[in-house]
């Protein structure tokens, strides 16, 4: 019963948060600043990740290619599963974990310094000058990191791959470039906005929605990270059957 | 048949029969309150009475469960979001711990409330911002972010901030509390400053009796969700009752109890 009481709360949110989205978009100075500091802040931890997940792939897509006699394939193989899968959603938990809670811990701490509320009695509306421009910021930072960490992700399988594991350079990027089609990178592009959108709506809702101690902010953290893994998760099974 | 004297002015504020609850707890009941125009009337009253409650049901907060809120010749209550908003416009509000924004410095906290409702070219703006500023006395700080400013000073800025659209009415959630002897003489004569020089009315929510009573024209004691005693500083100061006199003098026990409400001591200890 609480489970659907917090389905129904975060649905009504995400609505007044849209609502509050045309009158953010006036003021696109507060939208690229969280921009940075969702997007560019978590730049070297998506770029790091971004590169060891590619170097792990050629490893381990090499290794299990070649026992099937189908090294070249490593190209095709490490490319839709980044673009597919890999990249939005581990892009999603790192941005969960970095840049979600960062949003979480700041508005739950505005909370519990009465900001928000100085912001009602000043006449402006939190959601407004607040949470959508994290939301609107979020939404447009996660395709850029997505493509980011993609783009890192097949340097290090390149960089494995060819240079350790003797696959032919040729062979990689252009066995790449025949089998991955538009539509690849159409269901990437969706997962990462879906994602996005999933991922800063909870931690804004949960920051938002903070009890205005120290428990209630660290609570509103731990709430969205957990909340985010899964939602990604499942929302990547639905999305990933729906592109079937 | 005219008469000589001119017509009072409506009170800015009006509270009649006022009934609120927060849960099962039961805060106001049957409360009544007037604050005249151009006034400092102080909201008096021991910790938990709800003063702080009082101050959201003013500025709309939150809703009373029975009575009228009037302010500025509204009834807060029936107001749509809106009319709400229109009104928290006419209203400035200083809060506990000062409320300012953390990722803008000092100048850009004062500016914020009249970049939001009041498209002025820059320059006017700046001007705006610094005799505000200035009138607080913290026109050099206007670079300093938040965290650089000590308790008195951020509850100054928090105070310029409150007047950059000249409200006609100024509330003041505890102004005094974890101030300096010295920060809270400061913000005393700012609250009595403004008050006179910009012709506003003031409503100061205190426990602080001495500072208060020093500055007010008018104040209320509440005690149990409601008021015990209403009159001057030098009237309240002057009272029989004992619950007035035993919070007007500070003592530790009284009517109003030192302990909370709890079982038999011994009987607990032995238990």
């Amino acid at each position: 019963m609480n489970a659907l009481r917090t389905i129904g709360s975060i649905t009504l949110f995400f609505l007044q948060v849209l609502a509050a989205c045309l009158p953010a978009l006036r003021r696109p100075g507060l939208i690229i600043r969280q921009v940075y500091n969702s997007g560019a802040r978590s730049l070297i931890i998506i770029m790091l990740c971004g590169l060891v997940v590619g170097m792990i792939m050629g490893l381990a897509f090499s290794d299990m290619l070649a026992r099937f006699g189908s090294e070249s394939a490593l190209g095709v193989a490490a490319g839709l599963a980044l673009l597919k899968e890999l990249g939005p959603v581990l892009t999603a938990l790192l941005f969960a974990g970095r840049a979600g809670t960062s949003l979480a811990s700041e508005i739950g701490l505005m909370r519990a310094t009465d900001q928000l509320t100085a912001m009602q009695v000043m006449a402006v509306d939190p959601l407004r000058y607040v949470v959508a421009p994290r939301f609107l910021g979020g939404l447009l930072a996660m395709p850029l990191l997505v493509a980011i960490f993609n783009i890192l992700g097949l340097f290090g399988t390149q960089l494995i791959g060819v240079s350790v594991m003797g696959v032919d350079a040729g062979t990689f990027w252009s066995q790449m470039q025949n089998s991955v089609d538009g539509i690849d990178v159409y269901e990437g592009v969706v997962k990462s906005l879906v994602f996005g959108a999933s991922c800063t709506l909870l931690a804004v809702y949960y920051g938002y929605h903070a009890a205005p101690t120290a428990e209630g902010v660290g609570l509103a953290t731990t709430r969205t990270v957990i909340a985010s893994s899964v939602l990604v998760l499942i929302f990547d099974y639905m999305l990933t059957a729906a592109f079937l | 048949m005219s008469s000589s004297q001119a017509p009072a002015a409506p009170p800015v504020v009006e509270v009649r029969g006022v009934a609120y609850s927060a849960g099962p707890r039961r805060i106001f009941e049957g409360l009544n309150l007037t604050v005249q125009q151009g006034a400092i009337t102080a909201v008096m009253g021991p910790s938990g009475t709800g003063k702080t409650t009082l101050l959201r049901l003013l500025t709309g907060q939150a809703e009373p469960t029975d009575g009228t809120v009037r302010v500025l010749g509204q009834e807060v209550p029936g107001l749509n979001r809106r009319e709400l908003f229109a009104l928290r416009r006419r209203m400035g509000m200083l809060f506990q711990n000062g409320a300012l924004l953390t990722d803008l410095d000092v100048f850009e906290n004062v500016a914020f409330p009249a970049r939001e409702h009041a498209r002025l070219p820059e320059p006017v703006l700046r001007r705006l911002v610094l005799m505000k500023l200035e009138a607080v006395g913290l026109r050099g700080a206007a670079k300093l972010m938040p965290q650089e400013l000590s308790g008195g000073m951020a509850r100054r800025v928090a105070l310029a901030r409150a007047i950059v659209l000249d409200p006609e009415l100024l509330v003041y959630d505890e102004p005094f509390v974890g101030l300096d002897p010295v920060s809270m003489g400061v913000v005393v004569r700012l609250i009595k400053h403004l008050n006179d020089a910009l012709g506003i009315t003031s409503i100061v929510v205190s426990h602080d009796v001495a500072e208060v009573g020093s500055i007010a024209d008018y104040s209320y004691l509440l005690d149990g969700g409601r008021v015990v005693a209403e009159g001057t500083t030098a009237q309240l100061n002057a009272s029989a009752d004992p619950a007035v006199r035993q919070f007007m003098q500070g003592a530790s026990d009284g009517p109003v109890s030192f302990h909370y409400p709890a079982g038999d001591y011994a009987g607990e200890l032995l238990a």
